[in-house]
């Protein structure tokens, strides 16, 4: 039997520089009310599992799952944290839902990275206490800078290729109601903003946003009960390559191409490069989405530049890559990156897309990073 | 759809309270463990899922990410599971789920703590558990609230702290033939008595240490399981539950939270009377009183009734119902997720007759271990068979 769990309802709330008006947990109230509408349900009776993802230091609390329960209607349920991407968060529901202990499973994820006074300082935590962070005074993105050159270097991208990326994700965001870093730019003023970590700059590495998202998950059989613009999980995959940075491949996303397998032989892909209408893909930085382009076999390797450039991903192009703007242009959600992505392509295969819209969209891929320094991702086939 | 599971392996490192060793190579060594007992290596690990109370302790952003390559999962899909002190006996509900739904064959689970690094004192951490704007401002901490816990406890059903003093008399002496405790030893409840106040009525033998360890435990489908051993035990029941933030208006005398997750886990295990088909329990004892709030919710005793069977010795090894022959937290120690792992690992052990001294007299047959955690929050509990 195929794989196929259903995405019965979305909702999201905030999407903002700043969202000053609503607490964190308010923020995630407003997302589940609009996702428990969208799918016609009621959390306190339909609902057999909740799953959050979120990372102690970025809420500023230890224990962050104390807080989650009671604006999703999870009071006295089983719920869970899963410390990672929302899209690893969209595979523990799948999991749950599989083995039997909920058809209808809910996960959220949250940005309030507004409250963060700190956000460098927090981001150096993640790296390793004894070998690299003590003896590093620099901004985090560093090994964005270091993995970037080395990209460059191996696969003969060009630098201008990188740019492109920037300018294409942010324009367009100038489309999507939900994109806060919309711009109309070049690739020279892409190049030649404030330089972050050579050769990254300013302008090809995303802003934190806040926002929640909220995502409904059921069966098959209870999904066509719910029934209406229900999308559909094919396959997903997720995997991490090693936490020690001097050890890896940074020309490669080896951690992408793993999870892509697992999703794609779940789903049944054999052609990546041809079998989607589009993709919503990892561009936390610039060069990342080509990086990740080509570690999902959408492009071979050390093309994925040529073809940016050439109009191939554009949101007219043969294969749309981050027609809603992405990360470069929406906003970086943290952990909700994930759920971001996923939300973005449902809105997309519902047809619902606005002036986003691809046309005759059908197959989508979705793929997230969790960001420096790890090297952990994970890739979703989705599909109507 | 729902496939069965069974635990083939486990594995334990010493529980104490400064480690010299890192949390990679705590993971590593509980992990390497697992593995030799379960006659397995990494290769046959088809995912990984690993458990880990706050990044505070540590100071690691991500934590997660930070020790995986120590217990194996570079290349591998894995996923940390977080809910706070539950996260011991809940890591290998996460296991669970990654091959009861027929995704995966074989799971290692993982559970570390590293308290230790926190100065000056681990507890520290606790602090930043609590409600920004309401809570931290009052300087709370976790004895106070567990204070609060226990004297309500005692006040709704008239229970002495002599009777409460009974379960860590009984752990801290079980934990002598545990080669990982860190506090085993014979004491009175005298001794519990006379000790030091911390929070009244909390005193210093009522409580289980700080401490640095890991545990593991291997899964696998029944297919693979019967290829790997003559005996396999079954994880035929898990259930959790998160009650509300809201703690101040939680009935404290009785964790409904608890009962929930029981439930759910004696329903999946097709399990009608508790007290009659649970024949070893491990429940979470952090405080010895906890240990008899836990039965109660576990619905292996009547309300207000766990401290009279602790008196009466049911609950000792050689008794009907042996509670915490490990030794528990109060006598293994407590490094949060590990500590609740190491009571999958003793229940797996019981199981299998391979407990040495620590064997239960009856020839048990069904096992249960739990765990709490976050504000008086959570429950999270497994039922296995062999």
């Amino acid at each position: 039997m195929p794989f196929q769990i259903g995405i019965a309802g979305v909702g999201y709330a905030g999407f903002d520089s700043m969202t000053p008006g609503l607490s964190t947990r308010e923020l995630m109230f407003e997302a589940a009310t609009r996702a428990y509408e969208d799918a016609g349900i009621d959390p306190r009776k339909d609902v057999q599992s909740f799953v959050c993802c979120t990372e102690d230091f970025w809420e500023g609390i230890s224990i962050t799952d104390e807080y989650m329960p009671d604006q999703l209607g999870a009071v006295l349920r089983p719920l869970c944290t899963i410390s990672s991407d929302g899209i690893i968060g969209l595979a523990t529901a799948c999991m749950h839902i599989m083995s039997g202990i909920a058809d209808v499973a809910v996960v959220e994820s949250h940005s309030k990275i507004s409250d963060v006074v700190n956000p460098d300082e927090i981001a150096s935590f993640g790296y390793d206490p004894i070998y690299t962070h003590h003896h590093f005074d620099a901004d985090p993105r560093f090994l964005a800078g270091m993995e970037m050159a080395r990209y460059l270097r191996d696969t003969g991208t060009k630098r201008e290729h990188c740019a492109q990326v920037a300018v294409k994700n942010k324009k367009n965001a100038l489309s999507n109601s939900r994109g806060v870093h919309g711009a109309d730019i070049d690739k020279g003023t892409v190049m030649n903003s404030q330089s972050v970590a050579s050769p990254l700059t300013e302008l090809e590495s995303s802003k934190g946003i806040d926002g929640s998202i909220v995502f409904v998950l059921a069966s098959a059989q209870k999904a066509r009960k719910l029934g209406h613009d229900t999308v559909w999980i094919k396959g997903i995959g997720w995997s991490s390559d090693t936490p020690v940075v001097e050890d890896r491949d940074f020309a490669r996303a080896e951690y992408v191409e793993q999870a892509a397998a697992r999703a794609y032989k779940m789903a049944n892909v054999r052609s990546p490069a041809s079998y989607f209408d589009l993709a919503e893909v990892d561009d936390t930085y610039s060069y990342k989405e080509l990086q990740s382009i080509e570690a999902l076999k959408l492009a071979a390797k050390g093309k994925a530049g040529k073809m940016v450039d050439m109009g191939t991903f554009d949101r007219d192009g043969r294969l749309p890559v981050n027609a809603s703007g992405g990360s470069l242009g929406v906003g970086h959600l943290l952990e909700a990156t994930g759920l971001h992505r996923t939300l973005e392509a449902v809105l997309q295969l519902r047809g619902q897309a606005g002036r986003l819209q691809v046309p005759r969209a059908m197959r989508a891929l979705v793929q997230s990073w969790r960001g420096i320094p790890t090297a952990t991702g994970a890739v979703a086939v989705l599909g109507n | 759809m729902k496939r069965r599971v069974a635990i083939v392996g486990a594995g334990i490192t010493l529980f104490r309270r400064r480690m010299l060793e890192s949390p990679k190579e705590l993971s590593f060594e509980a992990s390497k463990m697992a593995l030799d007992s379960a006659g397995l290596t990494l290769k046959d690990i088809q995912s990984v899922v690993s458990g880990s109370a706050p990044d505070a302790f540590d100071g690691v952003h991500m934590k997660g990410e930070y020790y995986l390559d120590g217990m194996g999962a570079i290349g591998k899909p894995h996923q940390r599971v977080y809910v706070g002190g539950g996260t011991g006996v809940f890591t290998p509900v996460g296991g669970w789920w990654n091959v009861a739904s027929g995704l995966y064959d074989t799971c290692l689970c993982v559970a570390e703590e590293k308290m230790s690094p926190l100065h000056p004192h681990p507890q520290y951490a606790f602090w930043s558990i609590f409600d920004q704007i309401l809570e931290r401002p009052l300087g709370t901490t976790l004895l106070w609230i567990f204070s609060l816990e226990m004297r309500r406890y005692m006040h709704k059903y008239g229970i002495k702290e002599e009777e409460i003093a009974e379960v860590a008399v009984k752990n801290k002496g079980n934990a002598i033939d545990h080669p990982s405790a860190q506090l085993g030893a014979r004491i009175s409840v005298d001794d519990v008595m006379r000790s030091e106040p911390i929070c009244e009525p909390v005193k210093r033998l009522d409580v289980s240490p700080p401490s640095d360890g890991a545990a593991a435990v291997i899964l696998a489908s029944e297919k693979v399981a019967k290829k790997l051993t003559d005996q396999p035990v079954w994880l035929d029941g898990v259930g959790w539950t998160l009650d509300s933030t809201h703690w101040t208006n939680r009935d404290l005398a009785y964790p409904e939270y608890v009962e929930k997750a029981a439930k759910m886990a004696y329903k999946m295990a097709g399990i009608k009377n508790p007290r009659k088909e649970i024949e070893v329990a491990e429940p979470y004892d952090p405080f010895d009183y906890k240990e008899l709030h836990h039965l109660e919710g576990l619905q292996l005793a009547g309300k207000g009734e766990a401290p009279k069977m602790t008196v009466d010795g049911v609950t000792q090894r050689d008794g009907d119902l042996p509670v915490c022959p490990s030794g528990g937290l109060l006598g293994v120690g407590n490094p949060i997720a590990a500590a609740g792992m190491m009571k999958i690992c003793e229940i797996f052990w019981q199981l299998r007759g391979e407990a040495g001294k620590r064997q239960v007299k009856k020839d048990a047959r069904t096992g249960l271990a739990q765990a709490w955690g976050d504000l008086m929050q959570v429950g999270t509990v497994t039922v296995m068979r062999s």
